[in-house]
């Protein structure tokens, strides 16, 4: 584990620009995102938002600059280190197998364990109390196969908190949720940046960014990225240009809200 | 079930445990039964004391090593069938979805239709598995991206091709070969008499696989979700593939194209501890070692003295047990 100051960034990027066959999804950028700091990517569909996270997370390669965690390229981290340090939520695939919730829950404990290691009592709780902040306590025994699309996905919230990371990369972490637990989660993420950790997120509702983020990138789908603090990206002709839609910026109890024209 | 937490994992060391225990005594019933009726405790007698006359030559010749090849081959095919369904994420896949039996059935049906001495038939098989098993690797892998839906077409058309091959010998074969090779294709434990070489590749095969078992839980969760935990993705699939891709070949060379061990046995085991493969892979490999020398036994003793072929006994005996697990298994 590298030493972490509080000057140190949690992630940096340096003229990060990505190309997807023929299509750059976005020109290049740079980014220094801190302790107790919270990201939010916006963008229409296919603009690369997903593409952009997993390059955060070192899944991929950027077709130009750099991509350091915490000071460092990832290719001198080894794996479960990385593992230890920033956690990803990837978007919901079919599970095809059962599997308990605490089981599947446990599986972010993974980069913790030796190579003969088995999961202890203490990892054991970890993985209870997850459960229990993402509001299926007693569920530990619910065969993953039977639960509902906003469960299932609170049970792979659960199993990145269980990882413990620093840094938390969420796509679309709000999926299948109702409004009551999209509320849930994003305080919960908003709960351990607070506590020093940091978060990147992928949001299609704006209003909930508006709400959550300290910084915005918002993609436009054609390579153009506006990035910056919440207040300089998410305006009515950026969003407006971007969405490809008009939107009217409203304030509403002293905070901004975005409607669709 | 829960696997991995304290009383799962008891749990599934018990099962294993009774396993093990029932395997020996599958062991001790097989050696017993066949045309000569021969007492348990002259079973014993032969096995590890110095018992003389025919009932111990025939235990310790004939019986011993057809007994211990065809456990292992169970073995081998249930851990094969095991790492597969990881490997495709697909509940659905066994040892020889991927074209491994399919090679190997047309190399050792072109070895008996060119009328060859049984060891060549064995080459010639292991031969055809190893050649399709790369024809596979080659092709889904040519563009270095390695999705399992690649992985899993390439290998359904390889096979079907081979099928197709087969057939096409089958109808050209004499009518005096077709007999042998309808059982060679059906699985055949008659002529294995040579337990070590598969008794040899399943101890390298749990010995390889093991230290990779939690990597493989990871993997059964999906790419992304095994990469970003820190699994070398890419390099852990190859190893699977290679393993079982060998399992497979070395069990379809000795007893044929046995069915139903590899595909019905990991998910029997499954029902009882779990999906933890930590447990899962030793628990399926004695499973399907015990399936199959039960129905070994059966195939020898149930039609006496004509053999029936291993292949449809353990689908007999397999089929109805899986049906009704799986009535009874509730989420």
């Amino acid at each position: 584990m590298p030493d972490i100051t509080p000057a140190t960034a949690f992630l940096e990027a340096e003229g990060l620009a990505l190309q997807v066959g023929e299509r750059w999804l976005c020109r290049e950028f740079s980014l220094r995102l801190g302790a107790g700091e919270c990201l939010v990517l916006l963008g229409p569909n296919g603009a690369g938002k997903t593409t952009l996270l997993h390059t955060f997370a070192g899944l991929r390669a950027p077709t130009r600059g750099s991509v350091r965690l915490a000071g460092k390229p990832y290719a001198s981290w080894r794996a479960n280190e990385v593992a230890r340090f920033r956690g990803l939520l990837a978007q919901q695939q079919p599970d095809h197998f059962s599997s308990s919730a605490l089981e599947t829950v446990l599986i972010g404990r993974h980069p913790h364990l030796g190579r003969w290691g088995w999961e202890g009592a203490g990892d054991e709780a970890v993985a209870r109390e997850a459960l229990r902040d993402v509001g299926l306590a007693g569920m530990e025994r619910r065969d993953i196969l039977s639960l509902s699309g906003g469960e299932r996905q609170r049970v792979a919230i659960a199993a990145l908190l269980a990882q413990s990371p620093r840094l938390y990369l969420l796509d679309e972490p709000t999926n299948h949720l109702d409004l009551h637990y999209q509320i849930a989660m994003l305080e919960l993420i908003k709960g351990h940046t607070r506590k020093g950790c940091s978060a990147v997120m992928v949001l299609h509702d704006i209003n909930l960014a508006a709400r959550y983020a300290d910084h915005v990138i918002l993609l436009d789908g054609r390579g153009g990225v506006v990035a910056g603090t919440c207040a300089a990206v998410l305006r009515e002709d950026c969003l407006s240009q971007a969405f490809g839609h008009p939107l009217r910026r409203h304030v509403v109890d002293g905070c901004a809200v975005f409607v669709p024209q | 079930m829960i696997a991995p937490t304290a009383p799962g994992r008891r749990r599934a060391f018990g099962v294993i445990v009774a396993l093990a225990l029932a395997g020996v005594a599958a062991l001790v019933l097989a050696l017993a039964s066949g045309e000569l009726d021969i007492p348990a405790a002259r079973v014993i007698a032969a096995l590890f004391g110095s018992a003389q006359g025919m009932d111990a030559d025939v235990v310790r010749q004939l019986r011993l090593p057809r007994a211990v090849a065809v456990f292992a081959c169970g073995g081998l095919l249930a851990m094969a069938g095991a790492l597969m369904q990881v490997l495709l994420r697909n509940p659905l896949a066994d040892p020889y979805v991927l074209g491994i039996s399919g090679g190997a059935a047309v190399g050792a049906l072109a070895a008996m239709l060119a009328g060859l001495a049984p060891l060549l038939v064995d080459g010639a098989a292991m031969v055809g598995a190893l050649a399709a098993m790369l024809m596979v690797f080659g092709l889904a892998h040519g563009d270095g991206s390695w999705t399992q839906t690649r992985l899993l077409l390439t290998g359904v058309i390889v096979a079907s091709g081979c099928g197709a091959v087969v057939t096409l010998m089958l109808a050209m074969a004499p009518d005096t070969r077709v007999h042998s090779m309808l059982f060679w294709l059906m699985g055949d434990a008659s002529s294995a008499r040579r337990p070590w070489p598969a008794l040899v590749v399943l101890a390298v095969g749990v010995v390889v696989a093991l230290p990779f078992a939690r990597d493989l839980n990871v993997l059964a969760r999906g790419e992304t979700v095994a990469r970003s935990l820190g699994v070398r993705v890419t390099r852990l699939r190859a190893l699977v593939y290679l393993l079982a891709s060998v399992l497979t070949g070395v069990s379809v060379t000795l007893v044929g194209s046995v069915g139903f061990v590899g595909l019905i046995v990991p998910h029997l085991v499954r029902f009882a501890i779990g999906n933890d493969q930590r447990v899962l892979l030793p628990a399926a490999m004695l499973a399907g070692g015990l399936l199959l020398l039960l129905a070994d036994t059966a195939a020898r003793t149930v039609m006496a003295p004509v053999q029936l072929p291993v292949g449809v006994l353990t689908a007999l005996i397999g089929v109805p047990v899986f049906l009704f697990l799986l009535s009874r298994h509730r989420r």
